[in-house]
Protein backbone atom coordinates (compact mmCIF):
# COMPACT_ATOMS: atom_id res chain seq x y z
CA UNK A 1 0.00 0.00 0.00
CA UNK A 2 1.37 3.31 -0.96
CA UNK A 3 0.27 6.65 0.75
CA UNK A 4 -3.06 7.89 0.24
CA UNK A 5 -3.36 9.83 -2.39
CA UNK A 6 -1.15 8.03 -4.33
CA UNK A 7 -2.94 4.62 -3.70
CA UNK A 8 -5.79 6.33 -4.51
CA UNK A 9 -4.39 6.98 -8.26
CA UNK A 10 -3.61 3.20 -8.39
CA UNK A 11 -6.70 2.13 -7.85
CA UNK A 12 -8.48 4.47 -10.47
CA UNK A 13 -6.34 3.15 -12.95
CA UNK A 14 -7.02 -0.08 -12.24
CA UNK A 15 -10.54 -0.07 -12.70
CA UNK A 16 -9.72 0.76 -16.34
CA UNK A 17 -10.67 -2.25 -18.72
CA UNK A 18 -6.80 -3.95 -19.80
CA UNK A 19 -5.12 -2.81 -16.27
CA UNK A 20 -4.07 -5.02 -13.85
CA UNK A 21 -2.93 -4.23 -10.61
CA UNK A 22 1.00 -4.39 -12.00
CA UNK A 23 -0.10 -1.88 -14.61
CA UNK A 24 -1.81 0.27 -12.82
CA UNK A 25 1.36 0.69 -10.52
CA UNK A 26 3.85 1.28 -13.53
CA UNK A 27 1.33 3.90 -15.06
CA UNK A 28 1.12 5.54 -11.21
CA UNK A 29 5.05 5.89 -11.07
CA UNK A 30 5.40 7.28 -14.72
CA UNK A 31 3.28 9.83 -13.99
CA UNK A 32 4.92 10.72 -10.52
CA UNK A 33 7.71 11.00 -12.38
CA UNK A 34 6.62 12.80 -15.64
CA UNK A 35 6.14 16.44 -16.40
CA UNK A 36 3.67 18.08 -14.57
CA UNK A 37 2.77 20.13 -17.72
CA UNK A 38 2.41 16.88 -19.76
CA UNK A 39 0.15 15.13 -16.88
CA UNK A 40 -2.24 18.60 -16.44
CA UNK A 41 -2.77 18.06 -20.22
CA UNK A 42 -3.50 14.57 -19.39
CA UNK A 43 -5.99 15.48 -16.78
CA UNK A 44 -7.83 18.22 -18.62
CA UNK A 45 -8.24 16.36 -21.29
CA UNK A 46 -10.18 13.61 -18.67
CA UNK A 47 -12.22 16.13 -17.60
CA UNK A 48 -13.03 17.63 -21.11
CA UNK A 49 -14.35 14.22 -22.24
CA UNK A 50 -17.12 14.20 -19.03
CA UNK A 51 -18.16 17.26 -19.90
CA UNK A 52 -18.20 17.58 -23.49
CA UNK A 53 -18.69 14.68 -24.69
CA UNK A 54 -22.17 13.80 -25.45
CA UNK A 55 -24.75 11.38 -26.75
CA UNK A 56 -26.82 12.66 -29.99
CA UNK A 57 -30.19 13.44 -28.80
CA UNK A 58 -31.66 12.01 -32.03
CA UNK A 59 -29.35 9.17 -32.86
CA UNK A 60 -27.55 8.34 -29.74
CA UNK A 61 -23.96 8.48 -31.25
CA UNK A 62 -21.48 10.53 -29.40
CA UNK A 63 -21.18 14.24 -30.17
CA UNK A 64 -19.77 17.07 -29.00
CA UNK A 65 -22.94 19.14 -29.46
CA UNK A 66 -26.33 18.54 -29.20
CA UNK A 67 -26.95 16.78 -32.37
CA UNK A 68 -23.97 14.87 -33.74
CA UNK A 69 -22.23 15.97 -37.13
CA UNK A 70 -24.25 13.34 -39.35
CA UNK A 71 -27.79 14.38 -38.50
CA UNK A 72 -26.41 17.90 -38.56
CA UNK A 73 -25.56 17.11 -41.84
CA UNK A 74 -27.87 18.12 -44.93
CA UNK A 75 -25.95 16.16 -47.34
CA UNK A 76 -26.75 12.98 -45.64
CA UNK A 77 -30.11 11.01 -46.74
CA UNK A 78 -33.01 11.39 -44.27
CA UNK A 79 -34.69 8.61 -45.74
CA UNK A 80 -32.64 5.86 -45.16
CA UNK A 81 -31.60 5.00 -41.39
CA UNK A 82 -29.35 2.47 -40.28
CA UNK A 83 -29.29 0.86 -36.82
CA UNK A 84 -26.53 -0.19 -35.03
CA UNK A 85 -25.75 -2.04 -31.67
CA UNK A 86 -23.03 0.72 -30.37
CA UNK A 87 -21.96 4.54 -31.22
CA UNK A 88 -18.05 2.18 -32.18
CA UNK A 89 -19.98 0.47 -34.78
CA UNK A 90 -21.05 3.61 -36.58
CA UNK A 91 -17.32 4.32 -36.89
CA UNK A 92 -17.00 0.62 -38.61
CA UNK A 93 -19.33 1.72 -41.41
CA UNK A 94 -18.57 5.32 -42.10
CA UNK A 95 -15.36 3.88 -42.68
CA UNK A 96 -16.42 1.78 -45.12
CA UNK A 97 -18.29 5.09 -47.09
CA UNK A 98 -20.50 3.36 -48.29
CA UNK A 99 -23.70 4.11 -46.59
CA UNK A 100 -25.11 7.99 -46.93
CA UNK A 101 -27.91 7.82 -44.76
CA UNK A 102 -28.18 8.23 -40.96
CA UNK A 103 -27.90 6.48 -37.95
CA UNK A 104 -29.62 5.03 -34.85
CA UNK A 105 -27.62 3.56 -31.79
CA UNK A 106 -29.60 0.97 -29.87
CA UNK A 107 -27.04 0.93 -26.89
CA UNK A 108 -26.60 -2.68 -27.16
CA UNK A 109 -28.74 -5.92 -28.01
CA UNK A 110 -31.57 -7.79 -27.08
CA UNK A 111 -29.94 -10.41 -24.22
CA UNK A 112 -31.40 -11.45 -21.17
CA UNK A 113 -28.56 -12.92 -19.49
CA UNK A 114 -27.29 -9.95 -19.01
CA UNK A 115 -30.68 -8.26 -18.24
CA UNK A 116 -31.05 -6.23 -21.82
CA UNK A 117 -34.62 -6.17 -23.16
CA UNK A 118 -36.41 -3.83 -25.77
CA UNK A 119 -36.90 -1.55 -22.99
CA UNK A 120 -33.20 -1.33 -22.29
CA UNK A 121 -32.45 -0.26 -25.71
CA UNK A 122 -33.58 3.05 -27.63
CA UNK A 123 -36.36 1.62 -29.19
CA UNK A 124 -39.21 3.82 -28.00
CA UNK A 125 -36.78 6.77 -29.19
CA UNK A 126 -36.31 5.01 -32.48
CA UNK A 127 -40.79 4.88 -32.89
CA UNK A 128 -40.67 8.47 -32.45
CA UNK A 129 -38.14 9.12 -35.18
CA UNK A 130 -39.93 6.83 -37.71
CA UNK A 131 -43.60 8.15 -36.20
CA UNK A 132 -43.24 11.29 -39.25
CA UNK A 133 -42.49 8.60 -42.06
CA UNK A 134 -39.38 10.41 -43.88
CA UNK A 135 -37.30 7.40 -43.14
CA UNK A 136 -38.37 4.79 -46.08
CA UNK A 137 -35.94 2.26 -45.03
CA UNK A 138 -33.99 1.02 -42.11
CA UNK A 139 -31.27 -1.09 -41.98
CA UNK A 140 -30.47 -3.40 -39.69
CA UNK A 141 -26.92 -3.76 -38.75
CA UNK A 142 -26.74 -5.54 -35.62
CA UNK A 143 -23.81 -8.19 -34.69
CA UNK A 144 -23.95 -11.23 -36.33
CA UNK A 145 -24.20 -13.08 -33.49
CA UNK A 146 -27.06 -14.47 -31.99
CA UNK A 147 -28.07 -11.72 -29.30
CA UNK A 148 -27.77 -8.97 -32.76
CA UNK A 149 -29.95 -11.59 -34.73
CA UNK A 150 -32.62 -12.03 -32.05
CA UNK A 151 -32.88 -8.34 -31.65
CA UNK A 152 -32.39 -8.02 -35.62
CA UNK A 153 -35.64 -10.57 -35.94
CA UNK A 154 -37.33 -8.18 -32.90
CA UNK A 155 -37.14 -5.30 -34.74
CA UNK A 156 -37.76 -6.67 -38.41
CA UNK A 157 -41.50 -7.70 -36.73
CA UNK A 158 -42.02 -4.23 -35.05
CA UNK A 159 -41.09 -2.27 -38.31
CA UNK A 160 -42.64 -4.41 -41.36
CA UNK A 161 -46.36 -3.74 -40.20
CA UNK A 162 -45.38 0.57 -40.36
CA UNK A 163 -44.47 -0.46 -44.30
CA UNK A 164 -41.09 -0.11 -44.67
CA UNK A 165 -38.65 -1.38 -45.97
CA UNK A 166 -36.22 -3.65 -43.89
CA UNK A 167 -33.61 -5.05 -44.96
CA UNK A 168 -30.11 -6.77 -43.17
CA UNK A 169 -26.92 -6.58 -44.04
CA UNK A 170 -25.76 -9.54 -46.19
CA UNK A 171 -24.10 -12.47 -45.01
CA UNK A 172 -20.04 -13.13 -45.59
CA UNK A 173 -19.53 -10.75 -41.79
CA UNK A 174 -17.97 -13.38 -39.86
CA UNK A 175 -20.81 -15.29 -38.10
CA UNK A 176 -20.33 -14.75 -34.40
CA UNK A 177 -18.48 -11.84 -34.77
CA UNK A 178 -18.21 -8.12 -33.67
CA UNK A 179 -19.23 -5.48 -36.59
CA UNK A 180 -16.99 -3.63 -35.03
CA UNK A 181 -14.11 -5.69 -36.72
CA UNK A 182 -14.58 -6.83 -39.36
CA UNK A 183 -12.54 -5.06 -42.40
CA UNK A 184 -13.59 -2.50 -44.59
CA UNK A 185 -14.03 -4.44 -47.46
CA UNK A 186 -16.13 -7.24 -45.83
CA UNK A 187 -18.51 -4.80 -43.93
CA UNK A 188 -18.67 -2.35 -47.26
CA UNK A 189 -19.97 -5.44 -49.55
CA UNK A 190 -22.20 -6.64 -47.10
CA UNK A 191 -23.90 -3.10 -46.83
CA UNK A 192 -24.01 -2.86 -50.97
CA UNK A 193 -25.74 -6.45 -50.86
CA UNK A 194 -28.26 -6.10 -48.00
CA UNK A 195 -31.32 -7.70 -48.26
CA UNK A 196 -35.20 -8.02 -47.36
CA UNK A 197 -35.65 -9.26 -43.90
CA UNK A 198 -37.48 -11.82 -42.89
CA UNK A 199 -38.51 -13.30 -40.04
CA UNK B 1 -5.85 -41.94 -39.91
CA UNK B 2 -2.85 -42.67 -37.64
CA UNK B 3 -0.75 -39.93 -35.75
CA UNK B 4 2.72 -39.82 -36.69
CA UNK B 5 3.89 -37.32 -34.25
CA UNK B 6 2.53 -35.79 -30.84
CA UNK B 7 4.41 -32.63 -29.47
CA UNK B 8 3.07 -30.94 -26.19
CA UNK B 9 3.93 -27.96 -24.53
CA UNK B 10 2.81 -27.28 -21.07
CA UNK B 11 -0.08 -29.65 -21.45
CA UNK B 12 -1.44 -31.08 -18.71
CA UNK B 13 2.03 -32.54 -16.61
CA UNK B 14 3.70 -32.23 -19.17
CA UNK B 15 6.03 -29.03 -20.02
CA UNK B 16 7.09 -30.55 -23.29
CA UNK B 17 6.93 -33.83 -24.90
CA UNK B 18 7.89 -35.16 -28.07
CA UNK B 19 6.67 -38.74 -29.27
CA UNK B 20 6.67 -40.42 -32.28
CA UNK B 21 4.02 -42.89 -32.78
CA UNK B 22 3.66 -45.81 -35.48
CA UNK B 23 0.27 -47.32 -36.94
CA UNK B 24 -0.95 -50.55 -35.14
CA UNK B 25 -1.32 -50.83 -31.35
CA UNK B 26 0.55 -48.51 -29.09
CA UNK B 27 0.41 -49.37 -25.41
CA UNK B 28 1.44 -46.66 -22.47
CA UNK B 29 1.90 -48.25 -19.28
CA UNK B 30 2.63 -46.67 -15.91
CA UNK B 31 1.35 -46.21 -12.54
CA UNK B 32 -1.65 -44.23 -11.58
CA UNK B 33 -0.84 -40.63 -12.16
CA UNK B 34 1.94 -40.58 -14.21
CA UNK B 35 0.49 -38.89 -17.17
CA UNK B 36 -0.88 -41.95 -19.55
CA UNK B 37 -4.57 -40.31 -19.89
CA UNK B 38 -2.67 -36.50 -20.83
CA UNK B 39 -1.62 -38.31 -24.08
CA UNK B 40 -4.39 -40.00 -25.15
CA UNK B 41 -6.31 -36.56 -23.83
CA UNK B 42 -4.10 -34.85 -26.02
CA UNK B 43 -5.34 -36.35 -28.94
CA UNK B 44 -8.83 -36.63 -28.11
CA UNK B 45 -9.28 -32.44 -27.62
CA UNK B 46 -6.99 -31.78 -30.97
CA UNK B 47 -10.28 -34.03 -32.90
CA UNK B 48 -13.19 -32.16 -30.94
CA UNK B 49 -11.49 -29.42 -29.05
CA UNK B 50 -13.21 -30.53 -25.71
CA UNK B 51 -11.76 -33.49 -23.30
CA UNK B 52 -13.39 -36.63 -22.36
CA UNK B 53 -12.33 -35.55 -18.94
CA UNK B 54 -13.11 -31.86 -18.12
CA UNK B 55 -15.67 -29.60 -19.65
CA UNK B 56 -13.76 -26.19 -19.30
CA UNK B 57 -10.17 -25.20 -20.88
CA UNK B 58 -7.99 -24.38 -17.32
CA UNK B 59 -7.06 -27.64 -16.06
CA UNK B 60 -5.69 -28.75 -19.40
CA UNK B 61 -3.02 -25.53 -18.93
CA UNK B 62 0.22 -26.81 -16.61
CA UNK B 63 -0.19 -25.43 -13.41
CA UNK B 64 1.63 -22.00 -13.54
CA UNK B 65 1.52 -21.73 -17.15
CA UNK B 66 -0.20 -19.58 -19.58
CA UNK B 67 -0.81 -21.48 -22.49
CA UNK B 68 -1.16 -24.87 -23.86
CA UNK B 69 0.27 -26.18 -27.32
CA UNK B 70 -0.91 -29.15 -28.47
CA UNK B 71 0.39 -30.78 -32.19
CA UNK B 72 -0.37 -33.46 -34.14
CA UNK B 73 1.39 -34.53 -37.44
CA UNK B 74 -2.05 -36.51 -39.07
CA UNK B 75 -0.92 -39.06 -42.10
CA UNK B 76 -4.45 -39.51 -43.76
CA UNK B 77 -4.25 -41.43 -47.10
CA UNK B 78 -0.32 -41.63 -47.27
CA UNK B 79 -0.08 -37.68 -46.62
CA UNK B 80 0.91 -35.76 -43.52
CA UNK B 81 -0.55 -32.86 -42.20
CA UNK B 82 0.48 -30.82 -38.88
CA UNK B 83 -2.33 -29.80 -37.07
CA UNK B 84 -1.94 -27.59 -33.96
CA UNK B 85 -4.06 -26.04 -31.64
CA UNK B 86 -3.31 -23.39 -29.14
CA UNK B 87 -5.17 -23.56 -25.78
CA UNK B 88 -5.51 -19.82 -23.94
CA UNK B 89 -8.54 -20.51 -21.42
CA UNK B 90 -10.35 -17.37 -20.77
CA UNK B 91 -9.40 -16.23 -24.03
CA UNK B 92 -10.01 -17.17 -27.78
CA UNK B 93 -7.94 -20.69 -28.51
CA UNK B 94 -5.86 -20.68 -31.78
CA UNK B 95 -5.97 -23.75 -34.57
CA UNK B 96 -3.18 -23.79 -37.30
CA UNK B 97 -3.21 -26.14 -40.32
CA UNK B 98 0.19 -27.14 -41.71
CA UNK B 99 0.94 -23.71 -39.85
CA UNK B 100 -1.71 -21.58 -41.49
CA UNK B 101 -3.94 -20.21 -38.93
CA UNK B 102 -7.65 -21.39 -38.83
CA UNK B 103 -9.84 -17.95 -38.97
CA UNK B 104 -11.07 -19.35 -35.83
CA UNK B 105 -10.14 -22.27 -34.05
CA UNK B 106 -13.68 -24.39 -34.33
CA UNK B 107 -12.99 -25.13 -37.87
CA UNK B 108 -10.11 -27.89 -36.53
CA UNK B 109 -12.65 -30.08 -35.11
CA UNK B 110 -13.03 -33.30 -36.83
CA UNK B 111 -10.10 -32.70 -39.15
CA UNK B 112 -8.68 -35.69 -36.65
CA UNK B 113 -11.44 -38.09 -35.49
CA UNK B 114 -10.96 -40.38 -32.30
CA UNK B 115 -13.84 -43.05 -30.16
CA UNK B 116 -12.83 -43.02 -26.68
CA UNK B 117 -13.35 -45.84 -24.51
CA UNK B 118 -12.89 -44.49 -21.05
CA UNK B 119 -13.96 -46.03 -17.59
CA UNK B 120 -16.37 -43.35 -16.88
CA UNK B 121 -18.56 -45.19 -20.39
CA UNK B 122 -20.63 -47.03 -17.97
CA UNK B 123 -22.46 -43.78 -17.55
CA UNK B 124 -23.46 -43.54 -21.40
CA UNK B 125 -26.14 -46.64 -19.73
CA UNK B 126 -26.41 -45.96 -16.64
CA UNK B 127 -26.17 -42.42 -16.17
CA UNK B 128 -28.53 -39.33 -17.02
CA UNK B 129 -30.04 -38.92 -20.42
CA UNK B 130 -27.91 -35.83 -20.45
CA UNK B 131 -24.98 -38.09 -20.94
CA UNK B 132 -26.57 -39.85 -23.95
CA UNK B 133 -27.26 -36.71 -25.27
CA UNK B 134 -24.21 -35.54 -24.86
CA UNK B 135 -22.47 -39.09 -26.99
CA UNK B 136 -24.82 -38.18 -29.48
CA UNK B 137 -23.42 -34.51 -30.26
CA UNK B 138 -20.01 -35.27 -29.94
CA UNK B 139 -20.86 -38.20 -32.51
CA UNK B 140 -22.22 -35.83 -34.76
CA UNK B 141 -19.62 -32.94 -34.75
CA UNK B 142 -16.99 -35.57 -36.36
CA UNK B 143 -19.19 -36.61 -38.42
CA UNK B 144 -20.74 -33.52 -39.53
CA UNK B 145 -18.83 -30.63 -38.30
CA UNK B 146 -20.49 -27.80 -39.00
CA UNK B 147 -23.02 -29.19 -36.04
CA UNK B 148 -20.44 -28.00 -33.77
CA UNK B 149 -21.61 -24.61 -34.30
CA UNK B 150 -25.41 -25.21 -34.18
CA UNK B 151 -25.16 -27.52 -30.71
CA UNK B 152 -22.83 -24.01 -28.90
CA UNK B 153 -25.65 -22.03 -30.74
CA UNK B 154 -28.41 -23.81 -29.07
CA UNK B 155 -27.36 -23.96 -25.65
CA UNK B 156 -27.15 -20.21 -25.92
CA UNK B 157 -30.15 -19.69 -26.83
CA UNK B 158 -31.13 -21.85 -24.82
CA UNK B 159 -29.68 -19.76 -21.50
CA UNK B 160 -31.19 -16.49 -22.59
CA UNK B 161 -34.42 -18.30 -22.96
CA UNK B 162 -34.65 -19.36 -19.86
CA UNK B 163 -33.30 -16.55 -18.20
CA UNK B 164 -36.39 -14.80 -19.86
CA UNK B 165 -39.05 -17.35 -19.04
CA UNK B 166 -37.07 -16.81 -15.38
CA UNK B 167 -37.68 -13.19 -15.31
CA UNK B 168 -41.47 -13.00 -17.10
CA UNK B 169 -42.36 -16.00 -14.29
CA UNK B 170 -41.25 -13.63 -11.49
CA UNK B 171 -42.52 -10.74 -12.72
CA UNK B 172 -46.21 -9.94 -11.82
CA UNK B 173 -48.91 -11.30 -14.56
CA UNK B 174 -49.55 -8.09 -16.65
CA UNK B 175 -47.64 -6.00 -15.36
CA UNK B 176 -45.35 -4.42 -18.27
CA UNK B 177 -41.89 -5.99 -17.31
CA UNK B 178 -44.06 -9.05 -18.24
CA UNK B 179 -45.13 -8.06 -21.58
CA UNK B 180 -41.93 -6.83 -22.28
CA UNK B 181 -40.46 -10.51 -21.46
CA UNK B 182 -43.16 -12.09 -23.81
CA UNK B 183 -43.20 -9.72 -26.35
CA UNK B 184 -39.08 -11.27 -26.90
CA UNK B 185 -40.30 -14.42 -26.27
CA UNK B 186 -41.66 -14.93 -29.75
CA UNK B 187 -38.26 -13.51 -31.13
CA UNK B 188 -36.46 -16.71 -28.75
CA UNK B 189 -38.86 -19.08 -29.69
CA UNK B 190 -38.76 -18.78 -33.23
CA UNK B 191 -34.69 -18.84 -32.82
CA UNK B 192 -34.61 -22.24 -30.43
CA UNK B 193 -36.97 -24.07 -33.17
CA UNK B 194 -34.88 -22.92 -36.45
CA UNK B 195 -31.76 -24.27 -34.24
CA UNK B 196 -33.35 -26.92 -32.26
CA UNK B 197 -35.10 -28.67 -35.57
CA UNK B 198 -32.10 -28.54 -36.99
CA UNK B 199 -30.08 -29.96 -34.02
CA UNK B 200 -33.09 -32.87 -33.95
CA UNK B 201 -33.25 -33.83 -37.54
CA UNK B 202 -29.41 -34.30 -37.24
CA UNK B 203 -29.82 -36.67 -34.36
CA UNK B 204 -32.52 -38.47 -35.31
CA UNK B 205 -30.80 -39.19 -38.28
CA UNK B 206 -27.81 -40.20 -36.51
CA UNK B 207 -29.87 -42.44 -33.99
CA UNK B 208 -31.20 -44.36 -37.30
CA UNK B 209 -27.76 -44.34 -38.81
CA UNK B 210 -26.34 -46.10 -35.75
CA UNK B 211 -28.95 -48.73 -34.65
CA UNK B 212 -27.98 -51.68 -36.54
CA UNK B 213 -23.99 -50.16 -35.64
CA UNK B 214 -24.77 -51.02 -32.21
CA UNK B 215 -27.56 -54.33 -32.48
CA UNK B 216 -24.03 -55.62 -34.72
CA UNK B 217 -21.53 -54.72 -32.22
CA UNK B 218 -23.67 -55.56 -28.79
CA UNK B 219 -24.02 -59.30 -30.73
CA UNK B 220 -19.78 -59.04 -30.97
CA UNK B 221 -19.11 -58.07 -27.41
CA UNK B 222 -21.62 -59.62 -25.37
CA UNK B 223 -21.09 -63.77 -25.91
CA UNK B 224 -24.31 -65.73 -26.70
CA UNK B 225 -26.32 -62.23 -27.21
CA UNK B 226 -28.18 -62.14 -30.89
CA UNK B 227 -28.16 -59.65 -33.24
CA UNK B 228 -31.26 -57.97 -32.44
CA UNK B 229 -30.87 -57.70 -28.81
CA UNK B 230 -29.91 -54.65 -28.85
CA UNK B 231 -31.88 -51.53 -29.94
CA UNK B 232 -32.12 -47.71 -29.40
CA UNK B 233 -35.07 -45.38 -29.49
CA UNK B 234 -34.92 -41.46 -30.00
CA UNK B 235 -37.54 -40.24 -27.63
CA UNK B 236 -38.29 -36.32 -28.71
CA UNK B 237 -40.40 -33.98 -26.53
CA UNK B 238 -42.83 -33.82 -28.65
CA UNK B 239 -44.10 -36.06 -31.34
CA UNK B 240 -42.17 -36.20 -34.82
CA UNK B 241 -44.06 -35.57 -37.92
CA UNK B 242 -43.71 -38.96 -40.62
CA UNK B 243 -40.85 -38.20 -42.87
CA UNK B 244 -41.84 -37.36 -46.78
CA UNK B 245 -40.60 -38.78 -49.46
CA UNK B 246 -39.87 -42.01 -47.91
CA UNK B 247 -36.99 -40.40 -45.93
CA UNK B 248 -36.20 -42.56 -42.86
CA UNK B 249 -36.27 -39.62 -40.49
CA UNK B 250 -37.94 -36.23 -40.51
CA UNK B 251 -35.71 -32.58 -42.10
CA UNK B 252 -35.19 -29.71 -39.92
CA UNK B 253 -38.38 -28.23 -42.02
CA UNK B 254 -40.47 -30.62 -41.20
CA UNK B 255 -40.06 -30.48 -37.63
CA UNK B 256 -40.53 -26.59 -36.90
CA UNK B 257 -44.03 -26.43 -36.46
CA UNK B 258 -44.53 -29.42 -34.90
CA UNK B 259 -42.08 -27.94 -31.98
CA UNK B 260 -43.30 -24.35 -32.50
CA UNK B 261 -46.86 -25.76 -32.06
CA UNK B 262 -45.80 -27.91 -28.59
CA UNK B 263 -43.82 -24.85 -27.18
CA UNK B 264 -46.85 -23.03 -27.19
CA UNK B 265 -48.94 -25.55 -25.21
CA UNK B 266 -46.55 -25.55 -22.78
CA UNK B 267 -45.97 -21.73 -22.35
CA UNK B 268 -47.90 -22.08 -19.53
CA UNK B 269 -45.71 -24.50 -17.38
CA UNK B 270 -42.65 -22.78 -19.11
CA UNK B 271 -43.32 -19.77 -16.97
CA UNK B 272 -44.33 -21.53 -13.61
CA UNK B 273 -40.52 -23.70 -13.50
CA UNK B 274 -38.66 -21.04 -15.37
CA UNK B 275 -37.39 -23.72 -17.86
CA UNK B 276 -37.69 -24.48 -21.17
CA UNK B 277 -39.85 -27.93 -21.41
CA UNK B 278 -39.75 -29.00 -25.11
CA UNK B 279 -36.62 -29.18 -27.62
CA UNK B 280 -33.87 -31.34 -27.94
CA UNK B 281 -31.85 -30.90 -24.70
CA UNK B 282 -35.29 -32.32 -23.25
CA UNK B 283 -34.93 -35.81 -25.66
CA UNK B 284 -33.50 -39.51 -24.44
CA UNK B 285 -31.85 -41.71 -26.40
CA UNK B 286 -33.56 -45.21 -24.88
CA UNK B 287 -31.44 -48.28 -25.07
CA UNK B 288 -32.98 -51.70 -24.46
CA UNK B 289 -32.49 -55.35 -24.64
CA UNK B 290 -34.11 -58.08 -25.45
CA UNK B 291 -35.23 -60.12 -22.47
CA UNK B 292 -37.13 -63.47 -23.18
CA UNK B 293 -40.53 -62.28 -24.49
CA UNK B 294 -39.86 -58.71 -23.85
CA UNK B 295 -37.80 -56.42 -24.03
CA UNK B 296 -36.25 -54.19 -21.12
CA UNK B 297 -34.90 -50.61 -20.83
CA UNK B 298 -31.25 -50.88 -20.11
CA UNK B 299 -30.96 -48.30 -17.38
CA UNK B 300 -32.40 -49.70 -14.03
CA UNK B 301 -32.50 -53.63 -15.65
CA UNK B 302 -29.67 -55.00 -17.41
CA UNK B 303 -26.73 -56.18 -15.60
CA UNK B 304 -23.67 -55.12 -14.51
CA UNK B 305 -21.84 -56.97 -17.26
CA UNK B 306 -24.80 -56.53 -19.98
CA UNK B 307 -24.25 -52.72 -19.32
CA UNK B 308 -20.36 -52.65 -19.66
CA UNK B 309 -21.53 -54.87 -23.23
CA UNK B 310 -23.73 -52.17 -23.82
CA UNK B 311 -21.25 -49.24 -23.39
CA UNK B 312 -18.43 -50.76 -25.59
CA UNK B 313 -20.99 -51.63 -28.10
CA UNK B 314 -21.69 -47.88 -28.30
CA UNK B 315 -18.22 -46.79 -28.46
CA UNK B 316 -17.57 -49.88 -31.12
CA UNK B 317 -20.76 -48.61 -33.24
CA UNK B 318 -19.41 -45.04 -33.34
CA UNK B 319 -16.06 -46.18 -34.39
CA UNK B 320 -17.74 -48.53 -37.04
CA UNK B 321 -20.44 -45.73 -38.45
CA UNK B 322 -17.11 -43.21 -38.67
CA UNK B 323 -15.04 -45.68 -40.27
CA UNK B 324 -18.18 -46.46 -43.07
CA UNK B 325 -18.08 -42.56 -43.49
CA UNK B 326 -14.78 -42.50 -44.96
CA UNK B 327 -12.02 -42.75 -42.75
CA UNK B 328 -10.43 -44.60 -39.88
CA UNK B 329 -10.72 -42.79 -36.76
CA UNK B 330 -8.07 -43.44 -34.09
CA UNK B 331 -9.05 -45.71 -31.14
CA UNK B 332 -8.30 -44.85 -27.60
CA UNK B 333 -8.78 -47.14 -24.35
CA UNK B 334 -7.92 -45.29 -21.71
CA UNK B 335 -7.88 -47.70 -19.07
CA UNK B 336 -10.76 -49.47 -19.86
CA UNK B 337 -9.73 -53.16 -19.58
CA UNK B 338 -8.89 -52.90 -15.97
CA UNK B 339 -12.51 -52.95 -15.38
CA UNK B 340 -13.70 -55.57 -17.85
CA UNK B 341 -13.79 -59.72 -17.15
CA UNK B 342 -11.34 -61.78 -19.16
CA UNK B 343 -14.32 -62.75 -21.70
CA UNK B 344 -15.02 -58.96 -22.38
CA UNK B 345 -11.27 -58.05 -22.28
CA UNK B 346 -10.44 -60.40 -25.09
CA UNK B 347 -13.91 -59.75 -27.41
CA UNK B 348 -12.91 -56.22 -27.32
CA UNK B 349 -9.25 -56.58 -27.72
CA UNK B 350 -10.25 -58.98 -31.09
CA UNK B 351 -12.41 -56.20 -32.17
CA UNK B 352 -10.15 -53.17 -31.88
CA UNK B 353 -6.86 -55.33 -33.25
CA UNK B 354 -7.21 -54.54 -36.79
CA UNK B 355 -8.08 -50.61 -36.56
CA UNK B 356 -5.08 -48.34 -38.11
CA UNK B 357 -4.37 -46.62 -35.17
CA UNK B 358 -5.07 -48.16 -31.41
CA UNK B 359 -3.88 -46.17 -28.02
CA UNK B 360 -3.78 -48.09 -24.98
CA UNK B 361 -3.19 -47.40 -21.50
CA UNK B 362 -3.07 -49.34 -18.63
CA UNK B 363 -1.64 -49.48 -15.30
CA UNK B 364 -0.18 -52.68 -16.02
CA UNK B 365 1.28 -54.87 -18.16
CA UNK B 366 -0.57 -57.21 -17.50
CA UNK B 367 -3.98 -55.71 -18.56
CA UNK B 368 -3.01 -55.15 -22.12
CA UNK B 369 -4.59 -58.28 -23.66
CA UNK B 370 -2.54 -60.39 -25.93
CA UNK B 371 -4.60 -59.71 -29.15
CA UNK B 372 -3.07 -56.20 -28.73
CA UNK B 373 0.41 -56.80 -29.83
CA UNK B 374 3.06 -53.65 -30.26
CA UNK B 375 4.59 -50.84 -29.03
CA UNK B 376 4.74 -50.23 -25.59
CA UNK B 377 6.13 -47.33 -23.57
CA UNK B 378 6.72 -46.73 -20.29
CA UNK B 379 5.05 -43.84 -18.53
CA UNK B 380 6.34 -42.76 -15.33
CA UNK B 381 7.37 -38.89 -13.90
CA UNK B 382 6.20 -37.28 -17.00
CA UNK B 383 8.77 -39.53 -19.01
CA UNK B 384 7.67 -41.63 -21.95
CA UNK B 385 10.57 -43.84 -22.80
CA UNK B 386 10.13 -46.38 -25.53
CA UNK B 387 10.10 -49.87 -24.15
CA UNK B 388 11.01 -51.94 -26.58
N1 LIG C 1 -2.86 -28.83 -15.45
C1 LIG C 1 -2.00 -29.66 -14.85
N2 LIG C 1 -0.78 -29.20 -14.46
C2 LIG C 1 0.09 -30.03 -13.85
N3 LIG C 1 -0.15 -31.33 -13.59
C3 LIG C 1 -1.33 -31.83 -13.95
C4 LIG C 1 -2.31 -31.03 -14.60
N4 LIG C 1 -3.40 -31.80 -14.84
C5 LIG C 1 -3.12 -33.01 -14.36
N5 LIG C 1 -1.86 -33.05 -13.82
C6 LIG C 1 -1.22 -34.18 -13.20
O1 LIG C 1 -1.26 -35.27 -14.09
C7 LIG C 1 -1.41 -36.45 -13.35
C8 LIG C 1 -2.53 -37.29 -13.89
O2 LIG C 1 -2.15 -37.73 -15.12
P1 LIG C 1 -2.99 -38.84 -15.85
O3 LIG C 1 -2.54 -38.84 -17.26
O4 LIG C 1 -4.43 -38.67 -15.60
O5 LIG C 1 -2.51 -40.13 -15.09
P2 LIG C 1 -2.63 -41.64 -15.50
O6 LIG C 1 -1.25 -42.06 -15.86
O7 LIG C 1 -3.13 -42.30 -14.28
O8 LIG C 1 -3.57 -41.73 -16.65
C9 LIG C 1 -1.73 -36.09 -11.92
O9 LIG C 1 -0.63 -36.37 -11.12
C10 LIG C 1 -1.99 -34.63 -11.98
O10 LIG C 1 -1.51 -33.98 -10.85
MG1 LIG D 1 -5.55 -42.55 -16.60
ZN1 LIG E 1 -27.08 11.95 -34.32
Amino acid sequence: MYEGVVQDLIDELGRLPGVGPKGAQRIAFHLLAADPTDVRRLAEALVEVTVKVKFCKTCFNVSSEDHCRICRDPRRDPSVLCLVEEYKDVVAIERTREFRGRYHVLGGAISPIDGIGPEQLHIRELMVRLADGAVTEVILATDPNLEGEATATYLTRMLKPLGLRVTRLASGLPVGGDLEYADEVTLGRAFAGRRSADD
Amino acid sequence: MHVAHLSLHDFRSYPTLELPLEPGVTAFVGRNGQGKTNLVEAIDYLSRLASHRVASDAPLVRHGADQAVVRAAVVRDGRTATLEVEINPGKANRARVNRAQLPRAREIVGLVRTVVFAPDDLALVKGDPTDRRAFLDDLLVLRTPRLAGVRSDYDRILRQRNTLLKTAGAARRGSSSQEGALSTLEVWNSHLVTVGAELLAARLQLAHDLRPYVAKAYAAVARGAGRDDADLVYRSSFDTPEPADGRPTPTAAELTEPFLARLEERLKDELVRGHSLVGPHRDELLLSLASAETRLPVKGYASHGESWSYALALRLASYDLLRDDGDDPILVLDDVFAELDSGRRDQLAELVAGAEQVLVTAAVAEDVPKALAGARFRVADGEVRDDA
